[in-house]
């Protein structure tokens, strides 16, 4: 029994002890060389950059967008379940082969989406090919010239952080479905009873008692937002000019395009550690805000 | 006052509604798509339905690459993947709840603080350890490194722990030993913990795309899911094998949520009491 602990013990640690050593290139020790390589070169300050661009352009959004449907669901008595298996689908479904099936809709080509924008007279996008700004293609149109580093996410990344929040909507309703039902009706009937509307009540009484809720899951989603690769491999495999090669993707094409262990292994090392860092501000940033009853 | 209410609970379902069809669309578009034929997907407009229902491309799809083959290393290596983890965390759960051994708070959060840890992370120094292993390209080297995770542990352990105490004393009162009391008893009981681990290590295992990437390059080793992304660069224009393909890989996991819908649900849930 206690042999079966020490013999899982070592295979965990292992792989996370082995972690330090990869200062090692081609066994060369190299010290803090790796490290220096990385915040030298733009490429990694670039995935950086679509990092924080994505987690800015799918936490929020998928947190407010799940917040504000699992409220209506949870109004509704008849279909409630249909609607949340529907909702739920994306979520359980291969992120691989759904993003396949996305990257069909978003084809430059003969594309859905672009079936979609001629039909409302709008002009045909490239989308996943598109390594132009959002903010730059939007200013064109409105006739306006914007410089290069107003341009915001490229198009493609845009639609990557599209297919994130398709993806995970439906485990961030079904959480905060459980939140729901754990708030006692009477808090909420007794607001209503003094005049508040349902606006009112939602601000000032529901989102304090699911501030747990809304806590928990800001945290895992930042946490899975900086890991996400999947559907990234599948859309994109990190173009048009590495305008959606997040962290991730960077440490993959480090270790499997060029074979650079040590760099990539320092770069995932940064990874962690911006994780972990983050994950510390927010527990400090929100954890003070958050009510628990 | 009636018809405002009347009117606020259409408007409810109209945007509830919209959303379930953002979130359908896809799989719908995919089925339809996969029975189209090639010249019929790159007309414009689209047409909405195909125009003849061509169930031969799935068969084409498998014939144009090893589906077969992918489909049995996914099933082989997501079921071996699930029945470590089933036993790997009954086991190491059982030990944190019930036994004493030195160091066990030390080996406890040491456990815990891999969860921080991302396999993003993780994967090149586990890549060298399996290279060094000599089991490159093997089905160990797929299954091995998800046969133990944190998670698992810590809720089984949570499981455990709220288990009376005089099950135990009682069982070992008739002369029960630790190991019998977890096989015969304490596993039993702890069913749907073991079924909500289990459903995370099938579906984990069977949707993963980066370790099987990484760690096989053989055609004979690939999974579904590496399969299927370099179908996509192979036969990038035939759109609907590519879909039909996509459809039928996702048939497996949704066939499991609707059988087991609600246990998903309490699974995701659960998750959300890790924090």
């Amino acid at each position: 029994m206690i042999l079966t602990v020490f013999g899982l013990c070592p295979i965990l640690f292992a792989a996370y002890l082995s972690l330090f050593k990869w200062g090692l290139v081609k066994e060369r020790f190299v010290g803090l060389g790796n490290y220096a390589a990385a915040l030298t070169s733009k490429e990694f300050w670039n995935a950086v950059l679509v990092t924080f661009f994505y987690v800015a352009g799918t936490v929020p959004v998928s947190i407010a967008l799940g917040f504000a449907l699992a409220c209506l669901l949870f109004r509704v008595v008849r279909g409630r379940s249909a609607y949340r298996t529907v909702y739920f689908l994306p979520y359980v479904t291969s992120t691989v082969a759904a993003a396949t099936v996305w990257g069909w809709i978003f084809h430059s080509q003969w594309g859905l989406a672009n079936y979609g924008l001629t039909t409302l007279g709008l002009p045909a996008q490239q989308w996943l090919l598109e390594p132009r700004g959002i903010f730059t293609i939007i200013g064109k149109y409105a006739g306006v010239v914007l410089p290069s580093w107003l341009g915001g996410p490229s198009l493609a990344l845009v639609v990557v952080m599209f297919f994130a929040v398709w993806h995970s909507l439906g485990f961030v309703i079904v959480v905060f479905l459980a939140g729901l039902s754990n708030i006692p009706r009477e808090l909420e009937d007794a607001a209503r009873i003094d005049g508040a509307s349902s606006l009112q009540v939602v601000r000032n009484v529901t989102l304090p008692l699911l501030s747990p809720t809304v806590f928990f899951l800001a945290i895992l989603s930042v946490i899975w937002s900086f890991q996400a690769f999947n559907h990234i491999y599948v859309l994109t495999e990190g173009g048009p000019v590495d305008t959606t090669t997040n962290l991730t993707m960077h440490i993959f094409l480090s270790f499997y395009q060029l074979t650079r262990r040590g760099y990539g292994s320092a770069v995932a090392i940064i990874l962690l550690v911006l994780i972990v860092g983050l994950t510390a501000f927010q527990a400090r940033l929100i954890g003070r805000r958050v009510h628990y009853r | 006052m009636r018809s405002r209410s009347a009117l606020r609970r259409v408007t409810t379902h109209a945007i509830l509604l919209c959303g379930a069809v953002v979130c359908a669309t896809p799989f719908v578009w995919m089925v339809l798509t996969s029975l189209k034929t090639a010249p019929e997907v790159a007309q414009s407009p689209p047409s909405l339905l195909p125009k003849l229902w061509l169930f031969r491309n799935y068969l084409e799809a498998f014939a144009a690459a090893p589906f077969a083959r992918y489909f049995a290393n996914s099933f082989g290596v997501a079921t071996a993947v699930l029945l470590g983890v089933v036993t790997t965390s009954a086991m190491a759960g059982y030990a944190f709840a019930r036994l004493e051994f030195t160091g066990k708070r030390v080996m406890f959060g040491a456990f815990l603080a891999t969860m921080m840890v991302p396999f993003e992370v993780t994967f090149i120094p586990n890549f060298v350890i399996i290279s060094h292993l000599g089991l490159h390209n093997t089905y160990p080297a797929l299954v091995l490194p998800w046969i133990a995770n944190a998670f698992s542990i810590f809720l089984l352990r949570q499981f455990f722990l709220a288990m009376p105490e005089d099950y135990f004393d009682a069982a070992r009162a008739d002369g029960c030993g630790h190991w019998q009391f977890l096989v015969r008893i304490a596993a039993p009981i702890a069913k749907p913990a073991l079924t909500t681990v289990a459903i995370f290590a099938f579906l984990g295992s069977y949707n993963a795309l980066l370790w099987p990437l990484v760690v096989t390059n053989e055609t004979s080793m690939r999974v579904v899911q590496v399969g299927l992304s370099y179908f996509r660069t192979e036969q990038g224009t035939q759109y609907p094998l590519l879909m039909a393909a996509a459809t039928l890989i996702i048939i497996p996991t949704v066939a499991i949520y609707f059988v087991a819908q609600r246990q998903f649900l309490e699974a995701a849930i659960a998750s959300g009491v890790k924090g």
